[in-house]
């Protein structure tokens, strides 16, 4: 027998006995505090950053104050000024990058996380070469829980959906939190519709 | 492969080794009762949390006692999404699917986040054996690769070693300053010289933390980014999964999700959630489907819910022989508590002492996000070792007096009466030696003059 044949087969001689029905997922009350400044709190405990445009503001200023001489790409249709994430040949070749611009699709008020899809990223290795990334995101476009953000089909029409939450981090060393691991070493959500 | 790594593992006298380090068994005590408190900061911050226990636990039940179809409609999900599918029996086959999906590939070099399947089935020392030059990219696992050493702790794996030892570890092995132990220096160092190891990496390997039976999904959560690099760099993304890691539906990550890094470290999510459904354009993903011992422990009905772990180490955290002792003491990949049950379904003779490695306080238990029954599978372990004739010979004959004992009760009352007379009047040369484990390190209590029926008789005469 193959070994799938025998791993399937001995699984079934060794089914647990007893019934084990698969319990329904019941929609827990979430806190009455408001999606918005509930996702800002989240984000922030998890070492991201955000901020909101004011009437007049330039995004692509705004992000080019970030880095004056550094390489910014985007993944976003509405700063043309920046070159083109899709624009290199291996996802290696974004190695240099200093800042990315993305959009998410959603965030989620419960971690501060955003979603960020093959699509969104076009390159996947953009979310992770890039120093820094910087993530657009719509403040309407906020789920209230975990729980109400893997209800949605987006997971499924994705072959790769990272749901990020600050930037990378690690505490490996004694227990010390250290911003940017492996991956960028800050993440700053900017809201905007 | 050497003979000692068969004999059996002696917990108590690596921990005992382990103690004599104030500086190390301070830190480590420490920094892992730290997560344990950050993880009940969490557990208070979500009301329901009680209850997506209950439903987790449940939920790992239902899937376990089904995982034949859960596995058949998790591969055909995948395959339909352009996955390929192996299945590996045990480690060895394992290992072999590996070396030749790398060697079909023409990859000689590999880059892996963290995974204790391949570190249970000893994938790297194999690989190695056979030309691949293999690189840790999890900052913890990378300073125990190059200090030649298991990781000591599931989650955190170099938990057991000062910034000093790191900077030691890194000026030996890839340079940097041994008098710069400062952390941030040294998590910057292993940054800059890893990356352009991922950089140019043939072949890139994850492990998984949920697998996803309703649309095929491998779902791994990490903090450092390295793992979404090993898998998006390369052309070839390999994963290697136990076949207990299979979920029924996506709505279920909303209960799992919720508990795995609260319960780990104390935070509310992973920095990274990351969901692989099929290969980049151009690119392979495979994944290795292993039961290494898990279809054989599912019919053990003692211990198949030691299956439902989602290896988050709460328990490992909480427990006070683990905190004390090290991670390494336990002499095998898994340690702690939980690793106390999963390693003598492998090896009774081998890991016979560590079902002994608890106080059975029940503390692993109740972390539990998954609500093993962690300390009643340890007590079922030592039965089934006394049982099975494998207890160390100290023990053997503590409990074979003992039990001749408490079985008879004339025996048992002139046992007490010289136990009282014993503790009070013998020298301390007699009481404190190598037979009294008790003795070790601890005072023997002051007995009462007279036993409890004792003063029963006499004030029932009195009365």
């Amino acid at each position: 027998m193959s070994a799938r044949d025998d791993i399937l087969a001995a699984c079934r001689v060794s089914r647990p006995p007893g019934d084990h029905p698969l319990p329904e997922l019941p929609r827990f009350p979430r806190p009455a505090e408001d999606v918005l400044s509930e996702f800002q709190r989240s984000l922030a405990v998890m070492g991201g950053q955000w901020l909101r445009l004011v009437e007049g503001d330039d995004l692509a200023a705004v992000i080019r104050a970030r880095a004056p001489n550094g390489l910014i790409r985007s993944a976003v249709p509405e700063l043309p000024a920046f070159p083109r994430v899709d624009a290199v040949t291996r996802p290696q070749d974004l190695e240099n990058v200093d800042i990315a611009v993305v959009r998410a699709r959603f965030g989620v008020a419960e971690t501060g996380s955003v979603f960020l899809s093959d699509h969104e990223l076009q390159v996947n290795t953009i979310a992770y070469l890039a120093q820094h990334l910087v993530v657009l995101l719509d403040p309407e476009a906020i789920v209230p829980g975990i729980a109400d953000a893997y209800l949605r089909s987006d997971f499924s029409q994705a072959r790769y959906v990272s749901l990020m939450t600050g930037p990378s981090a690690t505490a490996d060393i004694e227990g010390v939190l250290i911003r940017g691991a492996q991956g960028v070493r800050s993440l700053t959500v900017i809201f905007t519709p | 492969m050497s003979a000692k790594i068969h004999d059996p593992v002696d917990h108590a006298g690596a921990a005992a080794k382990f103690i004599t380090d104030e500086a190390h068994l301070t830190f480590h005590d420490t920094r892992l009762w730290e997560m344990r408190q950050k993880r009940d900061g969490q557990m208070h911050g979500v009301p329901e949390w009680q209850e997506l226990r209950d439903l987790a636990s449940a939920i790992k039940e239902h899937t376990l006692s089904r995982l034949p179809e859960y596995l058949e409609q998790f591969e055909a999900q995948a395959i339909a999404h352009g996955v390929q599918v192996h299945w590996a029996r045990d480690a060895a086959e394992h290992n072999a699917i590996v070396l030749r999906l790398l060697r079909e590939n023409n990859a000689k070099t590999l880059v892996k986040s963290k995974s204790m399947l391949t570190e249970e089935c000893e994938m790297a020392p194999f690989l190695e054996r056979h030309g691949i030059t293999l690189t840790e990219t999890d900052l913890g696992e990378r300073i125990q690769q190059l200090d030649n050493e298991s990781p000591s702790h599931i989650v955190v794996p170099s938990v057991h070693k000062l910034r000093a030892d790191v900077a030691r570890v890194f000026a030996k092995t890839i340079g940097g300053d041994p008098n710069n132990t400062d952390a941030t220096y040294l998590a910057e160092h292993c940054r800059v010289t890893t990356r352009p190891l991922m950089l140019d990496a043939d072949a890139g390997m994850t492990g998984a933390n949920f697998l996803v039976a309703e649309t095929g999904a491998v779902v791994v959560c990490t903090n450092e980014g390295n793992a979404d690099l090993s898998a998006n760099l390369p052309k070839l993304h390999i994963v290697s999964a136990g076949i207990e890691k299979l979920i029924p539906r996506q709505a279920d990550l909303g209960v799992f999700v919720r508990i795995l890094s609260r319960s780990a470290l104390g935070s509310p999510i992973t920095q990274y959630t990351s969901h692989f459904r099929g290969p980049r354009d151009g690119a392979q993903m495979h994944i290795i489907l292993v039961d290494n011992g898990r279809s054989k422990r599912l019919g053990q009905a003692e211990f198949w819910t030691s299956l439902k772990c989602i290896r988050c180490g709460a328990c490992m955290n909480t427990c006070p022989v683990y905190r004390r002792s090290g991670g390494l003491s336990y002499g095998a990949v898994y340690s702690g508590p939980i690793g106390a049950i999963i390693n003598p379904a492998y090896d009774p003779a081998r890991y016979a002492a560590l079902p002994f490695a608890s106080t059975l306080n029940g503390s692993c238990t109740a972390v539990c996000p998954v609500k093993i029954n962690i300390h009643e599978q340890l007590y079922a372990w030592r039965r089934i070792i006394a049982e099975g004739g494998l207890l160390p010979a100290q023990k053997a004959l503590a409990m074979r007096v003992a039990g001749a004992v408490l079985a008879s009760p004339t025996l048992y009352r002139l046992a007490t009466a010289a136990a009282r007379m014993a503790v009070r009047r013998l020298p301390r040369a007699l009481l404190y030696n190598r037979l009294n484990g008790w003795g070790r390190d601890r005072e023997l209590p002051t007995p009462p003059k007279e036993s409890f029926a004792a003063w029963h008789a006499r004030r029932k005469k009195a009365g």
